[in-house]
This record gives structure tokens, C-alpha cells and sequence, in this order.
């Protein structure tokens, strides 16, 4: 009964937005087949999903935000999910919501112009099709009037102010389709990473009631993670959200760095696993020279944080897409490890 | 007609993929904007399909990545055809594959920022005639690995060549039925380590002017451990007195410099057949594992490894050992072929043919220092044959035959 109605809504949306959209001689509706067929659109305007504009998206798209977002040298992200008609939404024992097929996850990444407005270079979309999840990055043209298919990736120069005010002009790199998967990689299937049920937050007023109407739950108890940067948690908690919103999608048993024994999917501690007194493997100069990943008492020559705070290719963690250092995640990782009682 | 016509994307608005048609064959060149124009190849390419580089030097910027099964990347040769990265802004490699049934073969990559090329989870990767090189020559800038197989199952090595890594050459981790033959590796940390797997041949190569020449270990803390069943027969390892330039930290930072064969933690190692020279330290160095560990899985113990039949030249004559002029005193100008740490789980550690001078520390427990060593002749059983099972020693036939 109520999915019936939310269909009728999401329909209705639609078309709210297909009627202003035609006013600016925009694009119709979204475009379902464009999401299930095979092949690979070569614009984003083939889906419907946005009318002109990275700020003119589809009423039908559902806006989320995440509470531990992954840094992606600070450039603002705008997350839509676009569902099927008739969608059922389950939610598994971890959290992970599983999205039917037909359903598109749509990420924009935006830097802030000294004009104060949000300038967005590209929009990532994940496709879930018959045949698994499809992720394809699409670059914005000059005008931002559409933007255009980059399997293969791109690099563009983009300067912004960090929060802090400090300027940086970084080489952005757009990932190439197989880079998303090196990420989006659970048992080597391409899946969704944010889209965990407690973790996620829905700005506009309804949508979150709605969806839960749409969802089937676990029996257990679902629990958000802490905000990585909330003051009030204990530090070791806010280190470990942070570590897993950054680093788990690769460093799981399950992830494309499941061969380095080092797991942030797991609980944050005094472990192995943790990288707690453990020795490098495969880091090559990427150790720095230090002999633990993490090295209690010593943030100053843990492997942890030498590589989350190089940018050096080679070295640098995450491998993909950070050109810079995240100033404010690298000090709270740094301030857990520094609390750790000296064992050498 | 190539799938990367542009006019025809164009035209039809999409681009298809996996269709079902014959496998096709896709040439990229060298020259302008070869990053966008190889990455999208290796991205666009359908199974069975093979895409072939051209002559040239391709500039690239960032790491390629193929995740298509059953592709062919072919070059021109591995002096023809160069995949340059002396410009990499991005990836922890040159490039990386996470497809099964790939096969790599006849072109080079200098200078990647990270490993060479990396296959993870990519079962039945054939690299022929590959070559990675730092051309700076051995710094510990280098990346770590030049060919990185890892997690695996079906590994083939043949003809290829790496110098320069600052790590391995040739590094096979957590993987099993692995072949590493006919290989060059030079001026590296560890030219050839089959860490962490199992069921590998190494044969036929030419280990020379690394710190180590072939390094066969098994570490804790990993998800795939127990390496054993490893053959090493019939390799040149020659002049291996490279000091050892690993960054710090790194478990083959410890490998000292002139050690032909090394083997660390493992079960079941055969070395026969081999020539060893000019191995400064140790021409073949057993031990356990060196450094402490909490892991319940792990046997830090070398266990059933044989030293058959080899030629020994000269080695051992300027040993990187703390003592090293008293221990050349004692035994009469230069080291005995193999050094036995004496650590052993059973009576059955180590085997060594009659006629192959050794000698042992003479230590009892893993982690035990040097210090406490209690140097001393060798004293040890002869091996009576592989009492192993070595059927599956050895990559698959199928992979030997793709690069008939």
C-alpha cells in the first residue's frame, strides 16, 4: 500500500520536474532504460538525472549525505539516489542497503569559487543492472551544461582554499572506470560503499520516512558510527570512523587490499589487524622507513600516517584520488596513536 | 575494425560492451594523449580480445588498470615498446590487473612511482617478455616490485626482466601454482621471492648483483600463509653483492648483502642444480623468522628444506656478518656454502647433500640474535628425494602453452 503511494509521489515529483525542467528547454524525465540497458551512455544528460545544470537535479532524485564521507581533497559532494519504479529496499545485519536493480547512485564533486558559488567538475554514477553494478565517471564541459563520459579517466588542475584558508592548486584526478571498482570492490564485485542504513542522512523533509516505508530491516539493532570529527566521541572511536570511511573500502577482507593483512572494517584497536605493532609487507618505500604501521605512543614515525599524509604516488594512501593531505582526519588519526601507551 | 573509432561512438551514442562477437584485435600507438587512448583500450576491450602496443616510448601520467578476463596485452618487444611513467601523477602502480586468464607480454615499463605491474586475485596471468626497469639503477626511491602477482592462483613468469626494484624484481606473494623461468633480475633488493604461496617452480633465471638472489619466505600477520612445495633448480645466481638499498622497515631491509638462495620460515624447499659464485655472504642462508610476532597461524621454523646436488664457486668470502674476519679466520679464508641458522621444529630442518660444506649458528629459538650464536660445522642429514608432493609444483600447462 504505502510503496504504491510513494511510486504515485516519486511519479509526481517527476513530473513537477519535467514541467519546470521544459520551461528552460531542459531534459525529460529519468531515463530508466539508459540505467538497466547495455552500453555505457556517453552523456549524463542520456539519464535524465540532471535538467542543464549540476545544480538543477531531477526532483525524483532522493538527496543523502553520509556522516563519515570519504576525503576527496575537499571537494564537496552532492549524493543523489535515483530508484526504480515499484523499488523495495533491503537492509542487510551490517547496514548495507541493497538497492533493486534499475536503481542509479549519483555522486557530484564540487569545489567553492572565490566567487563563494559551488563550481562541479564531475558526477559519478553507479548503475545497478541486471548483470551487477556498473560505476562510469562523467566530466562536466566548459558551460556545465552536461557532462561527458570518461571511461578511461581525466586530469584537470583545480585550485580551492582548504577550511583552514590554506590554497592549494592540485592535478584533480578523475578516476577511469576500473579505478571505481578498485575502490567499489567487495569479493571482486562492483558494490556501493556509502549506503549504510544508520550512516546515512536525508536533507530533504519526508524522504527519509518514505524510504524507510520502502525498506525491510534486520532483526538486530542498527547503530550509526561516530562522526569522525565530533569532539564529544573518544578519540579512538573517531580515529577508527575515520580510518573505515577512507581506508576500509580497500583494507577489508573482502577489498581490493585484502592481501595486507591490514583490516579497518574491524574494530579499532590494539590488533594486528589494526596495523598495531605490525610490521610492513608489500609497502616498499612506502614505509618510509619506519618499522610499525602503526607504532604506539609515536605517531611521528608510524607508517599509518606517513603515507595518509604523503602525496608522493607510490606512497600515498588512499592510492587514488587524493592530491592532498587531509589536515583535520590526519590529526585526529595522529592524537589516537599518540595516546597509545609506548611499548618500545 | 576497431572498437575505438571514434566517429563510430559518436554516431551510435553508446558504447557497447561485452558483446558477443569474435575477439578482435585493438592497436594503440605510441604518441599524443597515449594515456587516455591505452586506458580506454584496456577498459573497452572484450574477452579474448588482445590489444597490441605498438614501437614506441608511450608517456603516461597515471597507473593503467585491466579488468577484463582472457585479454592479450602485446608489444613490439621489450626494447620496443616502452610504457614510460617517469611522469606518474597517481596509482600505487604502473599497472595493475584484476582479471583472470590475462597474458602480458613483450613490452616494458620504466619508472613507475610504485610496483611495476601488479596482478591481485588474477588467476592464470602469463608475463612473457616483460621487462620493468628504474633506470637510476638500485634506490631506495625505486618502487618496491617490478612483476607482482599476488593472491593468485596460476602464475607464469617467463623471459622477463626487472632491475632497480627496491623490493623484489620478480615478487610472487600469497598465490600458488607458480612458474618463474627463463627470467633476468638484476640490481635489485631480492631478485626473485616467492613469499607466502605455494606449489612454485623457479627455474632457469639469472639472479645476479641483487643484495639476495632468490628469496623463498613465509611471514605472519597475512590472510593467505604456509608457503611451501617450492622448487629452485637450474638457476645462475651470481655475484648477488649489491648492497642492500630496501628502505628500512621493509622485512628484505634485513637480507644480507651476497646471499645467493634465502630461505625463512617455510616447508618443503628443494635447491638442486644450481650455480651459485660470488655470493659474499652466503651462497644458500636457512633460517627462521628473524623478528617477533603474535600471530597462532604462523610456523616462523624452516622445515624439510634440501640442499641437492649444486655447483658452488667461489662466496662466503666477505660475509656482512657482525665477527666476520674471526668467522673468515676460522674457517680458512671464506664461509661455507650454506648457513644454517640451526633452528628447527623437528629433526628434519635442514638436508644437505654429502660433498656441500655448511656450517650453523648453532641457535635454538626463532627470534634469537646473532649474538648468541654458537658457530660450528654443519652436521645434517643427506636428502633422500622429494618425500613431498610435487604434482602440482608449477603453473598450469595451459599457460605454458599460450606462449608457445
Amino acid at each position: 500500500m504505502k510503496r504504491a503511494l510513494f511510486a504515485v509521489a516519486l511519479t509526481a515529483l517527476a513530473f513537477v520536474g519535467t514541467a519546470s525542467v521544459q520551461a528552460t528547454g531542459g531534459s525529460d524525465a529519468i531515463d530508466q532504460l539508459a540505467i538497466t540497458s547495455d552500453g555505457m551512455p556517453r552523456n549524463l544528460s542520456d539519464y535524465g538525472f540532471f535538467a542543464g545544470s549540476p545544480d538543477r537535479p531531477n526532483p525524483a532524485l532522493i538527496p543523502y549525505s553520509v556522516r563519515n564521507p570519504l576525503f576527496s581533497d575537499y571537494a564537496e559532494k552532492a549524493r543523489f539516489i535515483s530508484l526504480p519504479e515499484d523499488a523495495y529496499l533491503h537492509v542487510g545485519p551490517d547496514g548495507r542497503v541493497d538497492f533493486p536493480v534499475g536503481t542509479a547512485l549519483i555522486k557530484s564533486f564540487a569545489y567553492r569559487t572565490d566567487a563563494g558559488g559551488l563550481d562541479t567538475i564531475e558526477t559519478r554514477v553507479l548503475l545497478h543492472r541486471a548483470d551487477g553494478w556498473l560505476a562510469l565517471p562523467y566530466v562536466w564541459n566548459e558551460d556545465r551544461t552536461d557532462a561527458v563520459l570518461k571511461v578511461a579517466g581525466a586530469r584537470m588542475d583545480v585550485v580551492f582554499d582548504d577550511p583552514s584558508g590554506e590554497r592549494h592548486e592540485i592535478s584533480y584526478g578523475v578516476p577511469n572506470k576500473n579505478q571505481c571498482k578498485q575502490c567499489h570492490n567487495r569479493d571482486g564485485k562492483l558494490s556501493p560503499i556509502g549506503p549504510v542504513w544508520p550512516d546515512m542522512e536525508f536533507p530533504r523533509e519526508g524522504d527519509h520516512e518514505r524510504l524507510k516505508e520502502l525498506a525491510s530491516f534486520p532483526r538486530n539493532g542498527l547503530f550509526a558510527t561516530p562522526r569522525w570529527d565530533d569532539p564529544a566521541e573518544p578519540i579512538a572511536r573517531r580515529a577508527g570512523a575515520y580510518l573505515q570511511a577512507n581506508c576500509a573500502h580497500c583494507h577489508s577482507r573482502s577489498g581490493s587490499a585484502s592481501n595486507s593483512g591490514l583490516f579497518y572494517d574491524e574494530r579499532l584497536g590494539e590488533y594486528a589487524v589494526s596495523g598495531y605493532l605490525k610490521r610492513p609487507v608489500a609497502a616498499g618505500r612506502g614505509s618510509g622507513s619506519f618499522d610499525f604501521i602503526v607504532d604506539p605512543g609515536h605517531p611521528e614515525r608510524s607508517i599509518l600516517l606517513y603515507r595518509m599524509h604523503s602525496l608522493d604516488p607510490g606512497v600515498a594512501m588512499p592510492e587514488i584520488g587524493r592530491a592532498t593531505a587531509h589536515r583535520e582526519g590526519l590529526a585526529v588519526v595522529t592524537e589516537w596513536i599518540a595516546g597509545l601507551e609506548t611499548r618500545n | 575494425m576497431s572498437r575505438l573509432n571514434f566517429a563510430w561512438l559518436a554516431a551510435a551514442s553508446t558504447i557497447a560492451v561485452a558483446q558477443p562477437l569474435a575477439a578482435e584485435t585493438i592497436e594503440v600507438a605510441a604518441g599524443e594523449g597515449a594515456q587516455e587512448r591505452l586506458q580506454e583500450a584496456l577498459i573497452l576491450a572484450a574477452e579474448g580480445d588482445e590489444v597490441v602496443l605498438g614501437a614506441g616510448r608511450f608517456d603516461l601520467t597515471d597507473g593503467l588498470s585491466l579488468d577484463v578476463d582472457g585479454v592479450t596485452v602485446r608489444g613490439a618487444g621489450m626494447d620496443e615498446t616502452v610504457l614510460d611513467f617517469t611522469g606518474q601523477q597517481g596509482a600505487g602502480e604502473g599497472l595493475l590487473v584484476t582479471s583472470d586468464n590475462v597474458t602480458l607480454r613483450d613490452f616494458a615499463l620504466e619508472n613507475p612511482k610504485g610496483d611495476g605491474v601488479k596482478s591481485k586475485g588474477a588467476d592464470n596471468i602469463v608475463y612473457h617478455r616483460i621487462r620493468v626497469t628504474w633506470t637510476n639503477g638500485p634506490d631506495p626511491s625505486n618502487g618496491a616490485y617490478g612483476i607482482y602477482p599476488v593472491e593468485s592462483t596460476g602464475v607464469l613468469v617467463s623471459g622477463s626482466k626487472v632491475s632497480g626494484a627496491s623490493d623484489a624484481g620478480i615478487y610472487v606473494g600469497q598465490s600458488s601454482r607458480i612458474t618463474v623461468k627463463n627470467s633476468i633480475v638484476e640490481s635489485n633488493v631480492a631478485g626473485i621471492e616467492i613469499e607466502n604461496s605455494r606449489d612454485a617452480l623457479v627455474e632457469n633465471n639469472i639472479a645476479t648483483r641483487n643484495t639476495g638472489g632468490i628469496l623463498v619466505f613465509d611471514l605472519p600477520n597475512l590472510p593467505v600463509m604456509g608457503g611451501g612445495n617450492v622448487i629452485v633448480r637450474q638457476n645462475l645466481v651470481v655475484g648477488n653483492d649489491t648492497a642492500n638499498f630496501a628502505p628500512p622497515g621493509n622485512i628484505v631491509g634485513g637480507v644480507l648483502r651476497g646471499t645467493g638462495v634465502l630461505v625463512m620460515a617455510n616447508e618443503n624447499v628443494w635447491i638442486e642444480d644450481n650455480v651459485f659464485d660470488n655470493n659474499p655472504t652466503a651462497q644458500v642462508m636457512v633460517v627462521a623468522y628473524t623478528q617477533s610476532y603474535t600471530d597462532e597461524r604462523y610456523n616462523p621454523y624452516a622445515r624439510k628444506v634440501a640442499v641437492g646436488p649444486n655447483v658452488f664457486g667461489r662466496g662466503g668470502d666477505d660475509p656482512q656478518l657482525d665477527g666476520a674476519d674471526m668467522l673468515l679466520a676460522a674457517f680458512g679464508g671464506s664461509l661455507p656454502a650454506v648457513l644454517w641458522d640451526g633452528i628447527t621444529e623437528g629433526d628434519d630442518g635442514l638436508q644437505v647433500a654429502s660433498g656441500i660444506d655448511g656450517w650453523t649458528l648453532g641457535l635454538t629459538t626463532p627470534g634469537q640474535q646473532f649474538a648468541e650464536a654458537i658457530p660450528g660445522p654443519l652436521t645434517v642429514a643427506e636428502p633422500q628425494g622429494i618425500d613431498w608432493d610435487f604434482s602440482n609444483v608449477g603453473a598450469p600447462a595451459e599457460l605454458e602453452a599460450r606462449i608457445k
